[in-house]
Formats: C-alpha cells, sequence, structure tokens
C-alpha cells in the first residue's frame, strides 16, 4: 500500500509567533520550527497501517529548506522516503493554493493513502484534508479518531459535535487524524541514524506541473489588509482569598449581570 | 441586495444557535436565505423566520446527509451558480470548515475561516497565534466563503415571513464515496455545547483528580455553563479529551470564561483568549491566567469553587 503522510512545519508554539510587515505573512525566522504536533498522529497512524497491511510511507511536504527538519522527525520515526515541495513561487500560497499544489504532486507520486492531521497549530484552517479530497475526487474521511484499513477497505469513526460518526469508503482515500489517535512513537537513536540516509526528493514547481499563476502570494485568493498586535485586556482585579474569595467572585460576576 | 447563503448547522432538525448569530449577520450585510439540508425542516421553520431568514432553500433529501461533507458542498455549489449570492457563511465548526473549504475548492473563490467578526466588503476579522494578534482578511476571488466562530455575534431576532423554495441535486459518483452508516448521538446531559455555550468553567491540572472534577460540573451546573478542561487534565484521564479547550483542542468565545485550576500556558490561551469576560481561580499568583483575568482569586480552588457555587446557587 502507498501511504502518503503530508506534514507541515509550524513556528513552535511555545516560542513567539509573528508577521512580517511587508507581505503579511509568517516570520518564519522569528520562531524555531517544529514538526506541526498533529502531524505526529498522522505518521504514527501511517506507520501503523504500513505494519498492519504492508507497503510505504511517504512523507510529503511543501515549504522552505528548513522544513527539512520536519520531514527528518517523519522519517526517523519510520517513514521510508520524503518528497519535499519547495520553491519561492510558492511563498505566501493560503489553503486553496496549498491544496491545488499537494494535490498535483499527488497526482504525480500516485497513492492508495494520503493522511494529514486535522489541522496545523499555525494557520488553524482545518480545511486542508478536505479541499484535497474535493479536488483528487477521493473519499473525504476526516477528523478520524478511530481507523481501521483491512485490503481497499476503510472504516473510520468521525468526530462531529453530536458524537461521531460512523463512515465507511473505499481506498484510495484522504484521511485526517484528531489529536489522542494514538501515542506517536518517539524516534530510536537508530532511527534517528536511518533517517539520514533515506531519500528525499525536492520537487521545484516545474518538476510537479504546478502552475506558479496558481500559487504563492499572486495566486492567493484571499488577502490580509491588515493586522495588529491585539489589544492588551484591561487589567482586571486580583484578589487574594482570605476565606471569602468565592462570595467576592459572585459578587463581580453579579455586577456583570451572569449571576 | 443580494442574497446572502447561510447553511444552518442542525442535529436531526434541531437548529444551532450560531445559525441564528449567522443569520443576524447576513441581514446586516444583504439579504439572509437560509439553506437547510436533510430532514427536519418543518419544526425548525418558525426559529428560522424568527431569525429573519427571507427565504429558506430547503434540501430535504436524506441522501445529502447520508454522505460526509461532499453532498452539502454540491448543492451550495448549485445554490451559488444558479442564485450568484453575494456570500456565502457557514459556522467555523470542523464540518464547517471543511463545507467551506471544498465549496471553494470547487467554485474557485476565497475562503476566510475562524472568523470572529465581520465588516463591510466580507472583510474578516481573526485572531491568531493564541490571542496575540488580531488580522483582517478578505476574500479577492469567485464568492466570499466564511466560516464564522460561534459567540462571534449576537442572534438578534427579526420575524419574517420566509419564502420557502424546494431545491435538490444530483449527487456525483465522487461525492458518495465516504458513505455515513450510523450517527452516535453521545449522551451531552443537560450542558450546553461547549463550543456554542454562553459560559465555560474549565478545569486543569490544579483539579488534581477525575473525581475532583465533580467541583467544576457543580459550578458550571450552577450557573447553566458548559464545561471544559486544559489539556493537562484530558491528557491526565481526568476529563474526556473531546473537552479540551486549547491550541490543539476546541476554540471557545463565551460571554464569560471560568478558569479554575488553570495556570494559561499558550496551549490552553489558544482556546479561550477571545472570551468576553475571564475569570480565574488558582493558588499560584503568578499563573499566567492572571494577565488576562477581568477578576482572578488567588487561593487554594477546593475553597473558593465551593464557595463560589454555594454563593451563586444562594443568589439564584
Amino acid at each position: 500500500m502507498n501511504i502518503v503522510v503530508c506534514v507541515k512545519q509550524v513556528p513552535d508554539t511555545a516560542s513567539e509567533r509573528k508577521l512580517k510587515s511587508d507581505d503579511s505573512t509568517l516570520d518564519r525566522e522569528a520562531a524555531d520550527g517544529v514538526i506541526n504536533e498533529l502531524d505526529e498522529y498522522a505518521v504514527e497512524e501511517a506507520l501503523a497501517i504500513k505494519e498492519s497491511q504492508g507497503g510505504e510511507v511517504t512523507v510529503l511536504t511543501m515549504g522552505p529548506d528548513k522544513a527539512s527538519e520536519s520531514i527528518r522527525k517523519a522519517l526517523a520515526m519510520g517513514a521510508d522516503k520524503a518528497v519535499h515541495v519547495t520553491d519561492e513561487a510558492l511563498v505566501g500560497s493560503d489553503g486553496l493554493s496549498t491544496s491545488y499544489a499537494l494535490a498535483q504532486v499527488l497526482k504525480k507520486i500516485g497513492f492508495d493513502l494520503v493522511i494529514l492531521g486535522s489541522e496545523s497549530t499555525d494557520a488553524r484552517m482545518g480545511v486542508l484534508a478536505a479541499m484535497l479530497s474535493e479536488r483528487l475526487g477521493v473519499p473525504q474521511v476526516t477528523l478520524a479518531n478511530k481507523v481501521e484499513i483491512d485490503g481497499t477497505s476503510l472504516k473510520a469513526q468521525r468526530l462531529t459535535d453530536y458524537g461521531f460518526d460512523r463512515v465507511e469508503a473505499t481506498l484510495p482515500a484522504v484521511v485526517s487524524v484528531v489529536e489522542k489517535i494514538n501515542e506517536p512513537r518517539y524516534p530510536s537513536f537508530k532511527g534517528i541514524m536511518a533517517a539520514k540516509k533515506k531519500p528525499v526528493e525536492k520537487l521545484a514547481v516545474a518538476d510537479a506541473e504546478i502552475d506558479a499563476a496558481l500559487v504563492g502570494l499572486a495566486g492567493a485568493s484571499t488577502a490580509v489588509v491588515d493586522f495588529a498586535d491585539a489589544p492588551p485586556r484591561e487589567k482586571g482585579q486580583i484578589i487574594k482569598d482570605e476565606g471569602d474569595g468565592g462570595v467576592k467572585a459572585a459578587d463581580f460576576l453579579a455586577s456583570k449581570k451572569f449571576v | 441586495m443580494a442574497e446572502i447563503l447561510v447553511l444552518v448547522d442542525h442535529v436531526d432538525g434541531e437548529v444551532k444557535k450560531v445559525t441564528f448569530e449567522l443569520l443576524t449577520l447576513a441581514r446586516a450585510y444583504g439579504d439572509a436565505a437560509a439553506v437547510w439540508v436533510g430532514p427536519g425542516y418543518e419544526g425548525a421553520k418558525d426559529k428560522l423566520a424568527e431569525y429573519g431568514a427571507g427565504k429558506v432553500y430547503v434540501a430535504a433529501d436524506e441522501e445529502l446527509t447520508s454522505y460526509v461533507v461532499a453532498p452539502k458542498v454540491e448543492l451550495l455549489a448549485q445554490l451559488v451558480a444558479d442564485k450568484s449570492p453575494a456570500a456565502v457563511f457557514v459556522a467555523a465548526t470542523g464540518e464547517g470548515k471543511e463545507i467551506a473549504g471544498r465549496l471553494a475548492v470547487r467554485t474557485e473563490s476565497g475562503v476566510l475561516t475562524d472568523v470572529v467578526g465581520l465588516q463591510e466588503g466580507f472583510v474578516g476579522e481573526h485572531s491568531i497565534f493564541g490571542g496575540a494578534i488580531v488580522t483582517h482578511a478578505k476574500v479577492t476571488k469567485g464568492t466570499p466563503i466564511i466560516a464564522v466562530r460561534p459567540n462571534s455575534a449576537a442572534a438578534e431576532a427579526s420575524p419574517s415571513t420566509p419564502e420557502e423554495e424546494q431545491v435538490s441535486v444530483t449527487l456525483s459518483d465522487a461525492a458518495k464515496g465516504a458513505r455515513v452508516v450510523e450517527k452516535v448521538v453521545q449522551e451531552k446531559g443537560e450542558r450546553p455545547e461547549l463550543t456554542e455555550a454562553a459560559i465555560v468553567v474549565s478545569g486543569g491540572r490544579g483539579v488534581g483528580g477525575a473525581d475532583n472534577f465533580k467541583l467544576i460540573e457543580e459550578l458550571a451546573d450552577s450557573l447553566g455553563a458548559a464545561v471544559g478542561a486544559s489539556r493537562a487534565a484530558t491528557d491526565a484521564g481526568w476529563y474526556p479529551h473531546t473537552f479540551q479547550v486549547g491550541q490543539t483542542g476546541k476554540t471557545v468565545s463565551p460571554q464569560l470564561y471560568i478558569a479554575v485550576g488553570i495556570s494559561g500556558a499558550i496551549q490552553h490561551r489558544a482556546g479561550m483568549q477571545t472570551s468576553k469576560t475571564i475569570v480565574a481561580i488558582n493558588k499560584d499568583a503568578e499563573a499566567p491566567i492572571f494577565e488576562l483575568v477581568d477578576y482572578g482569586v488567588v487561593g487554594d480552588l477546593f475553597q473558593v469553587a465551593p464557595q463560589l457555587t454555594e454563593e451563586i446557587n444562594k443568589r439564584k
């Protein structure tokens, strides 16, 4: 089975994240880059499916050179090889154009199963898997907290606002997984050493038949009008409990008409 | 004025509050036209009229809810082509955002998700990076498709007599790829749903154990609030993961958020920073949550929280 797992390098949520003033894109220099945390669940799920069904796991990422750190992490966890789409033309791509570029690459490299994390911790749109499914014309089995694959049969639990849906589909398909679907493995020392020898294919837009006019800032279908630091919240009142903290808090809630 | 399509968010005919917020927003920028998908419209029509839907497109075919997301997208895409709306509004829930994303691909339009405020010209406001930065963005191509977070606008009644139009769509084979074989509704009890609730009470590491979450639930129930939990609490198995508020969990934006025994790390703040009023109870005066609060109590939550619950119940 040909499993492709999409990963994204994002700024570490623990570091200060900024936008650049000139083009309103993420300032990637300002923060340490790490693999998107939710993608680790996708990598783990891909590896588990490979272990039960056989096949190969390919890591696919789009991003600057530095994104190779996230590829190495996924390879060290046990993925077999990687495809890294990187090109100046891609800088500033929005969700729509990112899905276009990745769909072009997926058509080129082929897949039985595409797995993604449910969202990235920086953009947090949560739309990419759905968009890929639309572009590739294959079943969308997303927001899954349980995935079972047997041959070409796919069964999953999809989280909903009211509980979950049991979903069935036939491969090829696009799957997105939510946090805690599994326990992502830590790369072993052996895995880290082996990752250094695993093949990473770099593709520019032309290599993947991506139309440069449809990606990057030029191809974006949304534009940032302005941005600013959030206005600081007015300093609140903080009291030390002297035995009546609960009563005082109730007074505050009453003053705001919550009680 | 041009129509703005509002996809009704409902569970088996029970309309979610966010739909009324979307109808209210739509009326501010055009004619609100609700889009109903699936069975159950008859029981809900009065509610849609109450919140000012001038028109309702009713697609009652059960087949449209038998597959994941794609059928709703094909229906909306057809309406976008036929009716040329000024914009399409959906709720920024997990599924709502997926519908918005696919619809954007299908109609070659720009999409904004997680919008927390809207201005003239469909300029959407976003709160990003854990609430540290506010951005405004707009769609520059096609029909603006906008996923708005629950609690971003107040729902205001404006009674109307909507014109109803039955609509149908012939689904493509591709839309029927992922079949929903069973919908499992998990008992949520009497509490409101987390992302829609006007008040949320959350517990964190300081709560110290699963049994102690009873304190959080009692405080929540005294206020008619939803219960949330920090990642530390859900990771420890004290409260179900589906109630996690934070960067990798649910994002909430209630009128009142009460954080109990939560330090307020970025992981948590990202999920609750746009709450209107924030109250915290924590024994550590240095906890970062106190930077956000409107009112904070430095003290032992096992003393303060039950006292607060008792006091609220007394004053009802």
